[in-house]
């Protein structure tokens, strides 16, 4: 699954990430590989949307090094990157993803045949021409992933992409990130719900703290979380 | 005194040819420096909210003080720059309609470009992450901070628009106000009222807010369509 | 959005163009001349009513600034006019002996009027002598305005409270009013105080904010104010459009010049007394 241009395997060598005085991650050392969805996990502050930021080469580390299928600093164009609270341009929703796309490089009839692929992808295509910033929430995280799956990533990653939706929309969401999972394109999910880690995860990472506490297959880490502070985080009690 | 201010009108209505050329002349002038203005003063504002470099604290200080450049002033140093004793003369643009306009040019140009740099500013620390996200480059950066920024641009230029079409300092000076030429509302009401002719100085006056009202009217027009598209 | 924005830049540029072009059609320059003159010739509307026959004789277009005479005197010293055309002769004679010109020629003369308010607080009413007349008006304090604008009137002003034993430097008070304006302003400020003030009699007639003012003095000698013309010396400024500059100055001395100026009447009064053939003038 490895090409010669290929991003994956993503390769965190012992980064630490500093921001003034704060620590946010540290000694953070692990791989994501290809394959089904990785589901970070942990409490407020625990540097999960740094680890994603990091990994899509927004933020370079202050000590340690992350390289992208051996390559140190790749153009980001297989990766794309979804926030937890999108900002909606100045524009209609067609004129949003019309945007991503001509960033990506998409031109003339691809550009329009996509555009219309991607809308109803993400179911919308019935509110196209509204502008985009008056799209409800769980609209406007929809074009947000539909933007990001316009630049043709090959490894997706989405901060807490459902956090502020209601159930149904929640669904829609996961769904959306199952199909895209099942086309081959590497996911990497930042979550604070533990059954949205259960439902989409092949493999769990459980950050507390800056620090890796755990990495392991979804199955294991719920049966049978080998960390004391993994049992706490499981019944809630492990807080910032 | 309302007999008066209401010839004015009745002269603008039957298209008196007197009127007519001050009013043509009013408004090719205040828009013409106020388009050049926004040419220079949109990417300038732009480049100081976007580039860090030394002194850029001074720069941001500097452009938001001369949008307050006294007229007068900015008239005089037109004039001894265009005189045919200054180092523009050879160019003979004193006391023609292009010397109001660059007058003019300079006294808008601060004011697109402070207002532009905020606009521009405050949109880019709303954008910057996703549009890193999309891996845009920074030409097109630029281009989208402005077109998204475009309804306080707007502001931006009819506040430019105001400041030009309202005042008379510097076109007096570098225009001369001469008759047919390069007299305009705001310099005919002065005349006017140093002739003691003063309600005819205030239906010109009245003449001059109906076309400030209809720019900004036809400016608020857009943006309603505008924002009906693009919210 | 790349190409709409290119189609939109296009579209302003050619705005901008066609304004440019709309004015600068306006005023096909064809033949014209700069003449810098004063704000209160302009003020009398003389201009507008010679400048049309002259264009029409010659078809030349006099674009006139109007300026007080100290700055049009010196729009002149910068090559900026191509003739003057100002009434303080001592200003023009030492324009002559700089070099700037090289004739002057006397083409008419106007008289400056007393004007004062109604109510008479310096009490003149009737006096013929304006030396009599500023001497009450300096004694009892009663207010006066001043153009203070070094204009030919300005200095006129300044001349008769020289000629009539006054050192106004010394002697003003609050009760003169140095307001750094021209002749309308003048007047405004007069009307609207109440107060005294020395006019050319051309612009009181066209003002048309009279309020409570009339003439108090007129006749007296010392109230006339000659005008004199003269062409920009073109060996200073190469940019001089002297042969039309010269036909200008031509047709105002010219007996058909003269007949037209002193057929200049505002209701009925004539304002301007051509005397190009005084040569003392």
């Amino acid at each position: 699954m490895q090409g010669p241009s290929s991003d994956l395997p993503i390769l965190f060598d012992c980064v630490d990430i500093r921001r003034g005085s704060a620590l946010l991650l540290h000694k953070l050392s692990f791989t994501i590989s290809a394959g089904p969805p990785t589901v970070l996990i942990g409490p407020n502050g625990a540097g999960k949307s740094t680890l994603l930021r990091a990994a899509m080469g927004l933020i370079a580390p202050t000590s340690g090094g992350i390289t992208w299928g051996g390559r140190k600093a790749p153009s980001p164009t297989g990766r794309a990157i979804v926030f937890q609270r999108p900002v909606m341009l100045r524009r209609s929703c067609a004129g949003n993803l019309a945007y991503a796309l001509a960033a990506a490089g998409a031109v003339g009839a691809d550009r329009k045949s996509r555009l219309a692929d991607l809308l109803r992808l993400v179911g919308l295509e019935a509110v196209a021409d509204r502008p985009a910033r008056q799209l409800s929430g769980g609209e406007q995280q929809r074009l947000a992933l539909a933007r990001a799956l316009a630049r043709n990533p090959k490894v997706l990653f989405l901060d807490e992409p459902t956090a502020s939706l209601d159930p149904s929309a929640t669904k829609t969401i996961e769904d959306l990130v199952r199909a895209v999972s099942e086309r081959g394109v590497k996911v990497v999910m930042a979550t604070h719900d533990l059954g949205e880690a259960r439902r989409l995860a092949g493999e769990i990472l459980l950050l507390h703290r800056g620090e890796l506490i755990e990495s392991r297959p979804v199955q294991k880490f719920f049966a049978d979380p080998s960390t004391d502070a993994a049992k706490r985080f499981m019944v809630g009690e492990l807080l910032l | 005194m309302g007999a008066e201010s209401a010839s004015a009108l009745h002269l603008l209505l039957t298209g008196d040819p007197a009127l007519f050329a001050i009013v043509r002349l009013s408004i090719v002038v205040s828009l013409s420096a106020t388009i050049l203005a926004a040419v220079l003063g949109a990417p300038l504002g732009a480049l100081v909210a976007l580039t860090r470099f030394t002194g850029r604290e001074v720069a941001i200080v500097a452009l938001n003080a001369m949008m307050g450049l006294p007229p007068v002033m900015v008239g005089l140093v037109c004039y001894l720059a265009l005189s045919r004793s200054g180092p523009l003369g050879a160019w003979g643009l004193l006391f023609t309609p292009k010397a109001m306009v660059i007058a003019q040019t300079i006294l808008v140009t601060p004011i697109i470009a402070a207002i532009t740099r905020q606009t521009v500013e405050d949109l880019w620390v709303e954008y910057r992450e996703e549009l890193a996200a999309m891996n845009v480059g920074p030409r097109r950066r630029v281009a989208t901070l402005l077109w998204d920024g475009r309804f306080s641009l707007t502001t931006a230029f009819l506040a430019g628009y105001g400041r030009a079409a309202a005042e008379v300092g510097s076109i007096i000076i570098v225009g001369g106000n001469i008759e047919g030429f390069t007299r305009t509302i705001t310099t005919a009401m002065a005349l006017e009222t140093s002739k003691g002719n003063l309600p005819l100085a205030i239906g010109l006056g009245v003449v001059l807010l109906l076309i400030v009202v209809s720019v900004s009217t036809l400016a608020w027009g857009i943006r309603r369509v505008g924002e009906r598209f693009a919210g | 959005m790349n190409s709409a924005a290119r189609i939109r830049a296009r579209v302003v540029l050619l705005a901008v163009l066609t304004l440019y072009g709309a004015a600068a059609g306006a005023q096909a320059d064809g033949r014209s001349i700069v003449v810098a003159s004063t704000t209160s010739t302009q003020d009398s509307g003389l201009f507008e009513y010679l400048l049309p026959l002259f264009k029409q004789k010659t078809g030349i277009t006099v674009k006139v600034v109007a300026q007080g005479t100290g700055q049009a005197l010196e729009t002149g010293r910068r090559g900026d006019a191509d003739v003057v055309f100002v009434h303080a002769k001592a200003a023009e004679l030492q324009f002559l002996a700089e070099g700037e010109s090289l004739k002057r020629y006397p083409v008419m003369y106007n008289d400056f009027v007393l004007i004062g308010p109604k109510s008479d607080p310096a009490g003149i009413q009737g006096v013929k002598d304006i030396g009599q007349a500023l001497r009450a008006i300096r004694d009892k304090r009663a207010p006066f305005v001043s153009r203070g604008d070094r204009s030919g009137t300005h200095l006129a002003e300044l001349a008769l409270w020289k000629a009539c034993g006054i050192d106004i430097e010394r002697a003003r008070g609050s009760w003169y009013r140095s307001i750094g304006q021209g002749m309308g302003a003048a007047l405004n400020f007069a009307a609207a105080s109440n107060a005294y003030v020395l006019s050319d009699r051309a612009t009181w007639i066209h003002f048309a904010n009279k309020a409570d003012l009339e003439i108090v003095v007129q006749g007296d000698r010392r109230l006339f104010n000659q005008y004199g013309v003269m062409l920009v010396n073109p060996a200073k400024h190469p940019n001089v459009r002297k042969a039309w500059g010269q036909a200008f100055i031509d047709y105002l001395i010219s007996p058909e010049g003269q007949r037209a100026i002193a057929n200049y009447k505002i209701d009925g009064q004539q304002l301007f007394y051509p005397d190009a053939n005084d040569r003392g003038a």
